[in-house]
């Protein structure tokens, strides 16, 4: 059977999460109650026959590493593969690669160790729940060289600016790859290669000094390769930034969206931590809000996100706010389009409301 | 060699919660939203560093089996981690587990593979958070040859239990069960530390006697007393309860709710572990409410909750209202529906308009998708 690796690349990933990405890189971002970012383009991989998979991480990836462990929530802790992280190590006195290049040269063995013969590339901004055993289909009965992922945003939203465009002709092969901010059908970052292929353009990038990847090796390259697309349908959604970051969990409490992305093809998996069940108090208020595992609610929670452990006590107001893992909110606390990172106190009678455009963003482990 | 090996007795039916064990040993039943009963008993294990442990299974092991697996969730999947132990044949012959002792006898070759100093006997029964090695240092500092852990309760309920009569210094000098006229208080909660070398003794004694009904209770622990052996009682404070009638279960899932009781802090130091599904945060809709309830991941609510107990993947659509009642995981909750003191089996279909509500002096009811078929009319409508 043909198979597929898998390689996370976060390098040339955008980083404009300010409080969010202080201390973690954008991959560990928290999103969705209880994931990481790179939880769902994992999952994706593993639930699509993936067992092998390497992550390209340059900096800030303690929390990445703290996340992932052995990779065994993915089923990723195996006898042969499994998860390969792969920070910026380099001692090639001959190496003269640069950008994600780098990791590249200085990980061929990833590569070459492997028994299959195709690559799943894959960033972590790219948030859906999608099986990739239909486009790797797609791409072994085309007889591709690559395989770009792409999707139909219909509304193009701010985030979508930095985005490649992709237009195909009738067979599905790709013409041309554009920033053309007209054209909705956006490459989703995810690409099928074939290894040898991805060797042999490594290699002449490398020889031209080129600095990017995909932007130089299959890009730049399209008259000379079979690049066909596969289009992902359902829902998506790409973050960059803290906006869209903010919308995009917000567009969760759409039970459509909600059901899609983490009831759609597969399940998606993160860290399990063992939190007991949800505890409403007598007099607690819930309405429209997705709640994780570990939380206490007293208050009013109202169009909000609450990650594992997060307390609400009484007479709390909670509201269009997103408040990750064992945050305490005390009596009388107004919260409103408000986003509180990791560990966040918000002491008693605290008043807290951002805009719905710029929602309010507290740092991780900050007492208010 | 370790020094205290743990036997988990997880075979026993529970023929008192009825449906709820037709086809699942009474350890595995879910419990408390996320759980299943012998979790309490898996995590204190865990919480008190107890790491070797053989689990013995007999009544309809399959989803128990499945649940406790290499031992995972608990930690317990180390090199000696956890075994299960099942009935089994050998050259000389095989038999069912006739008792807890001869469940413990038949496994004598398991213990003897770790040469423990002590032997920690208890079952997956009950609820409660013990550490057993407060316990055991009981056990040692009293030379003791066996150490029973007991807890106080209401005199008019003591001949209920299994009555251990003590000595100032909580020496056991006699062992009642279910006494008409109880001279103590003191219940047995069915954990025993025993020195390892005492018990096995008694183990192959018992095993040659015809007569014995092979129990801890009954045979060993009144033989042991017989011949003035060291026995010690284990006081134990805190929230112990043996489900084993739909009324307690019902009860001790209810207790869940009062936080006084402290049955599933969320402290590192103390948890409850399970098999976590890794399902997605639970979607409240804009028509729910929920009150004293505990919700597990992946349920859908659009209806009314209130003193309720739900697990995973459970559905309930908008005007309908579930309360007092425990709902297992899967369950789908129609429009309209009223429930009241129910217990719903997994993956039932409640179809919509259904009202079941049992009087509060009734003991709570049953649900599944055969005895929800005979109760209800054609039409789905209302029964009781």
């Amino acid at each position: 059977m043909k198979k597929m690796i898998g390689l996370i690349n976060l390098d040339h990933e955008y980083h404009v999460f300010n409080e969010l990405t202080y201390f973690r890189n954008s991959a560990s971002i928290p999103f969705g109650g209880r994931y990481r970012m790179i939880d769902f383009t994992l999952s994706n991989m593993v639930n699509s026959n993936i067992n092998e998979v390497a992550i390209f991480a340059r900096n800030k990836y303690r929390s990445l590493l703290d996340h992932l462990g052995t990779g065994e929530n993915w089923d990723l802790d195996r006898r042969n593969g499994g998860l390969f992280i792969l920070p910026p190590d380099w001692n090639d006195p001959s190496d003269r690669s640069q950008g994600d290049l780098r990791f590249f040269h200085n990980n061929r063995d990833y590569f070459h160790r492997s028994q299959s013969d195709y690559v799943l590339i894959s960033g972590s901004q790219f948030v859906s729940n999608s099986d990739y055993k239909d486009a790797f289909k797609y791409h072994l009965e085309q007889e591709a060289d690559v395989t770009l992922i792409t999707t139909d945003v219909k509304q193009l939203l701010p985030e979508h600016y930095p985005y490649f465009r992709v237009e195909a002709n009738q067979k599905g092969q790709v013409t041309e790859i554009t920033n053309d901010q007209s054209n909705s059908e956006l490459f989703t970052g995810v690409y099928i290669i074939n290894k040898d292929l991805l060797m042999k353009l490594v290699d002449e990038c490398i020889a031209y000094h080129k600095d990017n990847f995909f932007v130089c090796g299959v890009k730049d390259k399209l008259a000379d390769l079979k690049i066909q697309r596969y289009e992902h349908s359902g829902y998506s959604a790409f973050i960059n930034s803290i906006e869209s970051f903010y919308r995009q969990n917000m567009n969760l409490l759409e039970e459509d969206n909600y059901r899609d992305l983490f009831f759609g093809n597969n399940l998606i998996r993160t860290k399990i931590s063992s939190n007991p069940p949800v505890k409403y108090r007598k007099g607690s208020e819930v309405k429209h809000s997705l709640l994780a595992n570990g939380c206490v609610v007293d208050g009013r929670v109202e169009e909000s996100i609450l990650f594992r452990g997060v307390s609400v006590h009484p007479g709390a107001t909670v509201k269009n706010s997103i408040i990750m893992q064992r945050c305490t909110i005390e009596e009388g606390v107004h919260l409103e389009n408000v986003i509180l990172d990791k560990d966040v106190h918000v002491s008693k009678g605290q008043k807290i409301i951002g805009s719905k455009e710029k929602p309010y963003v507290v740092a991780k482990r900050q007492v208010i | 060699m370790k020094e205290c090996v743990g036997m988990l007795l997880a075979g026993g039916e529970g023929k008192r919660l009825g449906e709820l064990t037709h086809h699942l040993a009474k350890p595995a039943v879910p419990f408390g939203g996320k759980y299943r009963i012998i979790d309490f008993t898996l995590s204190n294990c865990t919480n008190s560093g107890i790491s070797t442990l053989g689990v013995l299974t007999q009544y309809s092991p399959l989803e128990l089996n499945k649940h406790i697996g290499n031992g995972k969730p608990w930690d317990i999947d180390k090199q000696s981690g956890v075994t299960v132990l099942s009935p089994y044949t050998a050259k000389t012959g095989g038999d069912w587990y006739s008792g807890t002792a001869d469940a413990i006898y038949q496994n004598i070759h398991f213990i003897n593979q770790f040469d423990p100093e002590y032997v920690l006997v208890i079952s997956g029964d009950h609820i409660y958070q013990m550490d057993y090695q407060k316990m055991l240092e009981q056990h040692k500092e009293t030379n003791a040859d066996a150490t029973i852990s007991v807890i106080e309760v209401p005199w008019d309920d003591a001949s209920r239990f299994g009555i251990l009569n003590v000595s100032d210094n909580l020496r056991i000098f006699e062992f009642e069960e279910k006494p008409k006229n109880p001279q103590s208080n003191l219940a047995s909660m069915g954990i025993y530390i025993f020195t390892w070398s005492k018990l096995k003794a008694y183990l192959l004694e018992d095993a040659q006697n015809k007569v014995s009904s092979h129990d801890f209770g009954k045979d060993l622990i009144p033989a042991m007393l017989d011949d003035t052996q060291r026995l010690f009682a284990y006081r134990f404070n805190g929230y112990w309860k043996d489900v084993g009638t739909i009324q307690s279960y019902w009860e001790a899932n209810m207790d869940l709710l009062d936080e006084n009781l402290g049955l599933i802090s969320n402290h590192k130091k103390w948890r409850v572990y399970t098999q976590d599904s890794n399902l997605p945060p639970q979607y409240i809709g804009r028509t729910a409410t929920v009150s004293n309830s505990l919700i597990n991941s992946g349920c859908f609510i659009h209806g009314t909750i209130e003193n309720s107990i739900l697990f995973k993947n459970v559905r309930v659509e908008q005007g309908s209202t579930v309360r007092q009642s425990i709902i297992h995981p899967g369950v789908r909750i129609g429009e309209n529906c009223k429930l009241n003191r129910v217990i719903v089996m997994e993956n039932t279909v409640v179809p919509e308009g259904t009202t079941i509500e049992i009087d509060e002096f009734q003991e709570p009811f049953v649900i599944n998708q055969e005895t929800l078929g005979g109760m209800l009319t054609p039409a789905g409508g209302e029964s009781k």
